[in-house]
């Protein structure tokens, strides 16, 4: 083929990109991006205003309004802390998971989000094994819906959740974020970032917020794309040297249930991106080491680190809670004057 | 049988090497006459269709359509699918043998021709090429071929074992048939539900590489130059891939007997236009990167592709609105063909209306065999379609004649608009006038 004969004919217009509806409702919360940096730190600092108010008070917010939680997928922090936080601003939840519904029977997720939205579900909080299907579900039942994890998509409440303890540790005292809150400093994200909905999540919001982002694992895991999935993404296979050059360390879990028959050495994967005490001590001994769980103890990360001086694992858990009652305050914020 | 005389028009037909104010007369199913305007000996009697204005051309002819009969009635029937194909302008569709049961047999393919499924233009079948599509057993060509099989093809279920392949070349080569492959190394597609790239990535949904495509079409290329004593006709369904088409290139250099067709999704959409889990772009193979697209768009306007095919492929609603991962592929085509390589192929990248027809007509139909279709020269089938070039209009996927409704060129502007189909001498479909 002669290329520039190839050059030459190419046409000089096409199809323009197509534009997107979503979000439907203001209040949903499906991806990171749906949030501007100013909605980032809108809801950062609310999270600490709920986190301090009285208990008694801050139950009247959102009092009987109406939250489903629809769980396709086993979870405990996510469920746990999206249903303490919509109690703690005295809203009704129901839990739908689909293991004890007529999910089971076959009926479709469309079909089952209207069927909450008739029984008077106000906004719905979806976990889902599939990606995208949080779109799906807003755009049939137009509610507000909450994405807590689509498959190996997105799980924006998470990514709000590790900045805020990331800000806790790298930036205290700090409450809203700008452009550049966390400029010179390097998050990087190890491990399974393939089949990771948290590492997408945070690798499309730190940079918003000024950060670098540095991606580290195998190729099989952390294919090379990854670093186009937006600006200040880099990726660098070498763990200590990535180590090196990072303020907060994120481990991921390998995800056994979606590796789809990919065969993985875990000997080897653990000799080159186990977080061991000597690893961190000896590269980053100042970092703050976060994790999403499920941990897995002496695979991707050693007892002792996750228990050690280091670790924010638990601080996480306990920021997630904060940031979800500020996520669903937001996603019924259309009924904030009736309470 | 009426007389038809379609007078005022200009006739379009690129196999004949005409394009000039012509007078036609269709009778008994046949082109009888051509003549200059108002000059037609043979016009007593006939009723006339005022084409002033008009193109006239033969018949559009789309070699990949998915007609879900038998078995999958709900989805669409050869009686909804061909009138979609006849509001699109298409005389003549070739139907995929993916159906319930697969039509691997004379008796399935004899069926769908009989006069009882109704259709509105001609059905051409395409039978499985092995038995059940499973990639196995070589089905009886010859029979197939005398039952009316066009082409033997496992679409949608490629056939991976060379042996079988090399088997099914040189069997169809025997008879006289196109083996279709629909190029894909489903062992590398394993839960994919788009092209492989950035944009698979960042929406979480595991991808088809490009190479799961041209490694098939490099592999049967292979088995067509071992062959090639025997002459087989490998045709490649709905190419791609730059890679792939870079290799039927090749192979046409060489001397071998390989097309193939593009879909229009596949010159006009990329990856991107996947959006956020629009399962109205989800097909198979799927849109792909936008230098892919880029060397469609190439291959067609330098000549490489063979034909325009839709891959016309209806789904229930219920079935598109679910997880974009569970949808099934595929998309709805037929009536918006025209309109779209009307707009970008003559109207925004200038390729002669001629070159345009010919892709989804005359070339098709001798890609296929099929005699005296594709032109109107005096004797061939009275196939024709008759548009407005000029018109543009709006497509609108709840007008469809189709059972269906997926696609992702609802509300896409059009240029063209067929004003009448006439499939072997009767209007198959009359269109409004003046839009």
């Amino acid at each position: 083929m002669n290329p520039a004969i190839t050059t030459a004919r190419r046409p000089r217009s096409t199809p323009p990109a197509p534009v997107s509806p979503f979000p439907y409702h203001p209040g949903s919360l499906l991806s990171v991006l749906d949030l501007t940096v100013e909605g980032v730190s809108r809801l950062l600092v609310r999270a600490t205003e709920l986190e301090n108010e009285d208990p008694i008070g801050r139950d009247r917010i959102l009092a009987k309004r109406r939250i489903a939680l629809l769980f396709y997928e086993a979870s405990t922090r996510t469920r746990t802390s999206f249903e303490l936080a919509s109690k703690a601003l005295g809203a009704d939840t129901t839990l739908v998971s689909s293991l004890s519904s007529s999910i089971e029977k076959g009926e479709s997720l469309k079909d089952t989000g209207l069927t909450l939205r008739a029984l008077g579900a106000e906004a719905i909080i979806l976990r889902h094994n599939s990606s995208g299907a949080a779109w799906l579900l807003e755009e049939t039942t137009r509610l507000p819906v909450i994405n807590a994890g689509d498959g190996m998509h997105e799980h924006p409440t998470q990514a709000l959740l590790d900045l805020r303890t990331i800000l806790a540790h790298l930036r205290p005292g700090v409450e809203g974020v700008t452009a550049d809150t966390l400029a010179g400093v390097t998050v990087m994200i190890t491990g399974d970032i393939l089949h990771s909905r948290v590492a997408r999540s945070n690798m499309l919001l730190l940079p918003r917020v000024g950060a670098r982002v540095l991606l580290c694992g195998p190729k099989e895991l952390l294919p090379e794309q990854a670093a186009r999935s937006g600006p200040g993404i880099e990726i660098e296979r070498d763990f200590d040297a990535a180590l090196a050059q990072s303020q907060a360390v994120m481990m991921l879990r390998i995800q056994a249930e979606r590796l789809a028959g990919l065969q993985l050495d875990l000997d080897e994967y653990k000799a080159d991106y186990q977080l061991t005490g000597q690893r961190l001590a000896a590269h980053a001994p100042a970092a703050v080491v976060l994790h999403p769980g499920p941990i897995i103890r002496g695979l991707e990360i050693t007892a002792g680190v996750a228990d050690g001086v280091q670790s924010a694992i638990l601080e996480q858990v306990t920021n997630g809670v904060a940031i979800r009652m500020a996520v669903v305050e937001r996603a019924l914020a259309e009924y904030l004057s009736r309470n | 049988m009426t007389t038809l005389a379609i007078c005022g028009g200009r006739l379009v037909d690129p196999a004949a090497g005409v394009d000039a104010a012509k007078d036609i007369l269709l009778k008994d199913g046949r082109v009888a006459e051509i003549a200059g305007h108002g000059k037609l000996k043979g016009k007593n009697g006939a009723e006339v269709l005022d084409a002033t204005g008009l193109v006239v051309a033969p018949g559009l002819i789309d070699l990949h359509v998915h007609l879900r009969e038998p078995g999958q009635a709900y989805k669409e029937t050869i009686a909804t699918g061909t009138a979609a194909a006849a509001a699109g302008g298409f005389t003549s569709v070739a139907a995929m043998p993916n159906t319930s049961p697969i039509n691997d047999s004379a008796e399935v393919t004899r069926w769908m021709q009989q006069p009882e499924r109704g259709a509105a233009v001609r059905v051409f079948p395409i039978a499985a090429a092995t038995r059940g599509s499973k990639g196995e057993t070589i089905n009886d060509y010859a029979a197939l071929k005398s039952a009316g099989a066009v082409a033997v093809t496992d679409d949608g279920r490629p056939i991976l074992k060379d042996g079988v392949m090399r088997e099914s070349l040189a069997a169809a080569a025997r008879v006289g048939l196109t083996v279709i492959q629909h190029a894909e190394d489903t062992r590398m597609t394993q839960g994919a539900s788009m092209n492989l790239g950035p944009v698979s990535f960042k929406l979480g949904l595991r991808g088809m590489p490009p190479e799961a495509e041209s490694g098939i079409v490099e592999r049967d290329i292979r088995l067509v130059t071992e062959l090639r004593e025997s002459h087989p006709h490998l045709h490649v369904a709905h190419i791609s891939t730059a890679a792939a088409l870079a290799a039927v290139r090749q192979a046409r250099r060489n001397g071998l007997r390989v097309t193939c067709e593009v879909a229009p999704h596949h010159f006009l959409l990329t990856e991107e236009h996947v959006g956020l889990y629009n399962t109205h772009a989800k097909m198979n193979p799927p849109l792909r990167s936008a230098a892919d697209r880029d060397a469609m768009i190439g291959g067609i306007l330098d000549g490489v592709v063979d034909a325009i095919a839709t891959d016309h492929a209806p789904h229930a609603m219920h079935e598109k609105e679910i997880e974009f991962e569970l949808a099934p592929n595929g998309i709805i085509g037929l009536e918006t063909a025209l309109g779209l390589c009307l707009r970008w192929l003559h109207g925004e990248w200038k390729m002669p209306l001629g070159r345009v027809l010919s892709l989804m007509s005359a070339q098709p139909a001798a890609l296929l065999g099929l005699k005296c279709r594709g032109t109107l020269a005096v004797g061939s089938f009275a196939d024709v379609v008759v548009f407005d070039p000029k018109a543009e209009w709006t497509y609108r996927a709840t007008e469809s004649k189709s059972k269906a409704k997926n696609t992702p060129f609802d509300g896409w502007p059009m240029l063209g608009k067929v004003r009448w189909t006439v499939s072997e001498g009767r209007v198959a479909y009359a269109g409004q006038l003046r839009v």
